[in-house]
């Protein structure tokens, strides 16, 4: 990277006024990379080809041995496939009947050992992660850690000196597993069991890569963790798995991105992520996810929070065909708190189908949900969310509010709101509205001089705004270029 | 030199009733450094004009013309002419929730130029804008019109004249609303962008309390959507002895 690109990005990094990043983007297109996936390329795949479709227990035997698992891993492993067999698919969310398992490859390695740096990467994948912007990213001094998951495994990893000294540790999920097995016998599968759903069994069948998270007690990391994932191989599943330990008093913010490029065939994503905050420590997961609209994206993200602590989930979906997924946060101790951000795009033949659920366990425990969803071109748009407050959880407090904006007539939206209230002494809030962008409002803008696709873009910008702001600098860009790429051609 | 000219102008729009003729044979000639003031009665058809001027889907034109130095507005699409160099400074702007102001005007800016403004001067230019306008400098970071009240509304039309720089503003019943300091300082802005930028103002009023700041060349008189008399500057001081009786009583 040239001296002048490091001087652009500085400078990118000093204003939040959208007109000089604009200018700064435009002349120093580099830069593009840091905020702009153009989807729809992929390179040759030569792991992937071998790999076998569909699942049964010799599958998950091969995995386990191939990466030389200990013994409790893989009966886990097998259990999870019983439960993932018995389940049936749920039909109370999005269709997923058109999911062919069969036609799924489950494990694909693409390089016998991991990377220990950015030169150690075969070329082909280090191609595809320059496309994505890491090498950017990497050099970033706010990037804490990169790990970057090709394919099923984490190939490259790379962590700061001065985390480690802080006694913090990020990782892959599979590394960690080998040097860290105490964390995983006693967290792994103990927030989200084993046969919670039936594709957070999936996900423990035939589970790979994903990020170890360890913050010991006090210890603040004040930048966030990245890390960045795709899926290179037609048809096949991404199955990582991602556990965060949060000791008490700590914080970290953990990033992760998602983005695939477009195949022909349907592609299945279904990760787990398990989180674990500590008494009065505080954890921040931010997620945009842009799969290729080809994607079936059924996540399943819990948090269980101690007294005292917090946790944060700020959760954008653009891409994915079909997303089920809804970040949960179950409030185990006093005072604890949890909040959950939340931004959906649903454009042509996408259904977005997310929310949040918040379990109330203690006293004093509080909530909060927000909903931001935005349908398009016939896109379908679903806030489905959970509160729950246990007897006992008394002094509780919830609130939802959920807004969806309408670009066009074609375009659907529905909202379903649960809630089972254990207990007397609760305050609980809910708000909901539907707006569709109003002909005035197009019309102020363009009398302005903005085309009818640029007025729209900054209408849908504006809406989701309290969520942007939350993010950090090169998310907000990536979400605001992902948003005029999805308003271009959605009108006249 | 810049002339917009609205030749036997026939608007329409569908009400629940059916379609309704507005405007009825409207012409009007506004060249660059003319300021005309269009007055009448409520209902008379003069917020069609406006709105039709600047291309509001709501308005139907069934004959008649719209040219800018000869180009036929009645083909442009909205941003088209803003781009080509009309400005309507609206009855109610709307509000755009979580868009800053600062980011608004410079992506509009960008838009009607066809290039990004200089960083260093633009944000300039800005500030000096807002604060002749008595506009506090808050309002940059606060969201386009919203929970603005209806006069700080009003100046931020004002401002956007004054930075846009149209080469013909039509002003919708800016006046109404305003106290009178409001009124001095908004006035001021649109004198302010005659003297710079030679702009040509159609000026569309209830009142002739406006005229007192912004002197009119030609003066309109609008009743039952057509111009019923046209005149100097005397014409508003007939209105405001004798009001728009005379007027509607002919039409009748």
């Amino acid at each position: 990277m040239t001296e002048q690109i490091q001087k652009a990005e500085e400078a990118l990094r000093s204003t939040d006024d959208p007109g000089v990043i604009q200018e700064i983007l435009d002349n120093n297109p580099e830069l593009k990379g840091l905020g702009n996936y153009e989807y729809g390329w992929s390179d040759p795949d030569v792991a992937g080809a071998s790999a076998k479709r569909g699942l049964d227990a010799s599958v998950v035997e091969d995995i386990s041995a191939k990466k030389g698992e200990p013994e409790w891993m893989l009966k886990l492993r097998k259990k999870g496939l019983k439960y993932f067999e018995r389940k049936p698919l749920p039909t109370w969310g999005a269709d997923l009947s058109e999911i062919d398992f069969d036609q799924i490859k489950y494990f694909v390695r693409s390089t016998e050992k991991q990377a220990q740096t950015w030169e150690d990467l075969p070329e082909d994948i280090r191609n595809t992660y320059e496309k994505l912007g890491i090498p950017e990213a990497e050099r970033e001094r706010l990037v804490a850690g990169v790990a970057a998951q090709y394919e099923s495994e984490v190939v490259y990893h790379q962590i700061r000196e001065d985390l480690e000294a802080q006694g913090v540790i990020f990782m892959d999920t599979d590394t960690a597993l080998k040097e860290h097995p105490e964390f995983f016998e006693e967290y792994f599968g103990s927030v989200i069991p084993v046969g919670d759903n039936k594709f957070a069994a999936l996900n423990t069948a035939v589970w790979s890569g994903g990020s170890f998270v360890y913050v010991p007690k006090g210890v603040h990391v004040e930048i966030p963790l990245q890390a960045y994932f795709r899926i290179n191989t037609e048809n096949m599943g991404q199955f990582e798995r991602t556990l965060i330990i949060a000791d008490e008093d700590s914080y970290v913010h953990y990033i992760e991105g998602c983005t695939a490029p477009i195949y022909n065939t349907d592609s299945l994503h279904s990760a787990v992520v398990e989180i674990v905050v500590k008494k009065n420590a505080r954890v921040r997961y931010t997620t945009i996810q842009n799969w290729s609209t080809n994607v079936y994206n059924l996540v399943t993200k819990r948090a269980v929070v101690d007294a005292g602590g917090t946790m944060e989930w700020i959760d954008g979906n653009i891409g994915s065909k079909v997303t089920m997924k809804y970040p949960a946060v179950y409030l185990t101790g006093e005072h604890a708190k949890g909040e959950t951000l939340s931004v959906a795009f649903a454009g042509e033949g996408q259904h977005q189908d997310t929310g949040s659920k918040m379990v109330h366990m203690a006293p004093n425990t509080s909530s909060s949900i927000v909903s931001k969803s935005v349908a398009r071109s016939g896109g379908r748009a679903s806030y489905r969310g959970l509160v729950q407050v246990n007897p006992e959880a008394k002094s509780s407090a919830n609130s939802v509010v959920c807004d969806a904006l309408l670009v066009d007539t074609i375009s659907k939206t529905d909202t379903y709101p649960y809630i089972d209230i254990r207990e007397d002494d609760v305050t609980l809030g809910h708000e909901a509205t539907v707006s569709k962008v109003s002909e005035d409002q197009l019309f102020y803008l363009m009398s302005r001089g903005l085309a009818e696709d640029e007025a729209m873009a900054m209408i849908v910008r504006g809406f989701i705004e309290p969520i942007a702001r939350e993010l950090p600098m090169e998310y907000a860009l990536e979400l605001n270029r992902l948003i005029e790429l999805q308003m271009e051609g959605s009108v006249g | 030199m810049s002339t917009l000219e609205i030749k036997d102008l026939h608007v329409s729009i569908e009400t629940e009733q059916g379609t309704k003729e507005i405007l009825k044979g409207v012409s009007l000639t506004i060249s660059s450094g003319e300021k005309h003031a269009i007055m009448g009665p409520n209902g008379s058809g003069k917020s069609t004009l406006a709105a039709t001027i600047a291309g509001h889907p709501r308005y139907e034109v069934t004959s008649g013309s719209i040219t800018l130095d000869g180009e036929d507005v009645l083909e442009m699409e909205v941003d088209e002419r803003a781009r080509a160099g009309l400005f309507l400074a609206m009855q109610y702007p709307v509000e755009v929730p979580g868009v800053t102001m600062t980011n608004f005007l410079r992506t509009a800016k960008t838009a009607i130029d066809g290039e990004a403004p200089k960083i260093r001067t633009w944000t300039k230019d800005v500030k000096e804008a807002m604060a002749k306008l008595k506009i506090d400098a808050d309002f940059a970071n606060r969201n386009v019109n919203e929970g603005f009240s209806g006069g700080e509304k009003k100046r931020v039309e004002i401002l956007q004249l004054e930075l846009f720089k149209p080469k013909i503003a039509v002003l919708d019943e800016t006046d109404s609303g305003l106290d009178i300091d409001a009124l001095r300082v908004v006035s001021e802005g649109v004198n302010r962008a005659h003297a710079e930028n030679n702009m040509g103002t159609l000026l569309i009023t209830h009142y002739t309390r406006i005229l007192n700041y912004i002197k009119p060349d030609y003066v309109h008189v609008f009743v039952d959507g057509k111009v019923a008399e046209q005149g100097g500057p005397e014409l508003a001081d007939e209105l405001e002895a004798n009001g728009y009786d005379r007027f509607l009583a002919a039409a009748a």
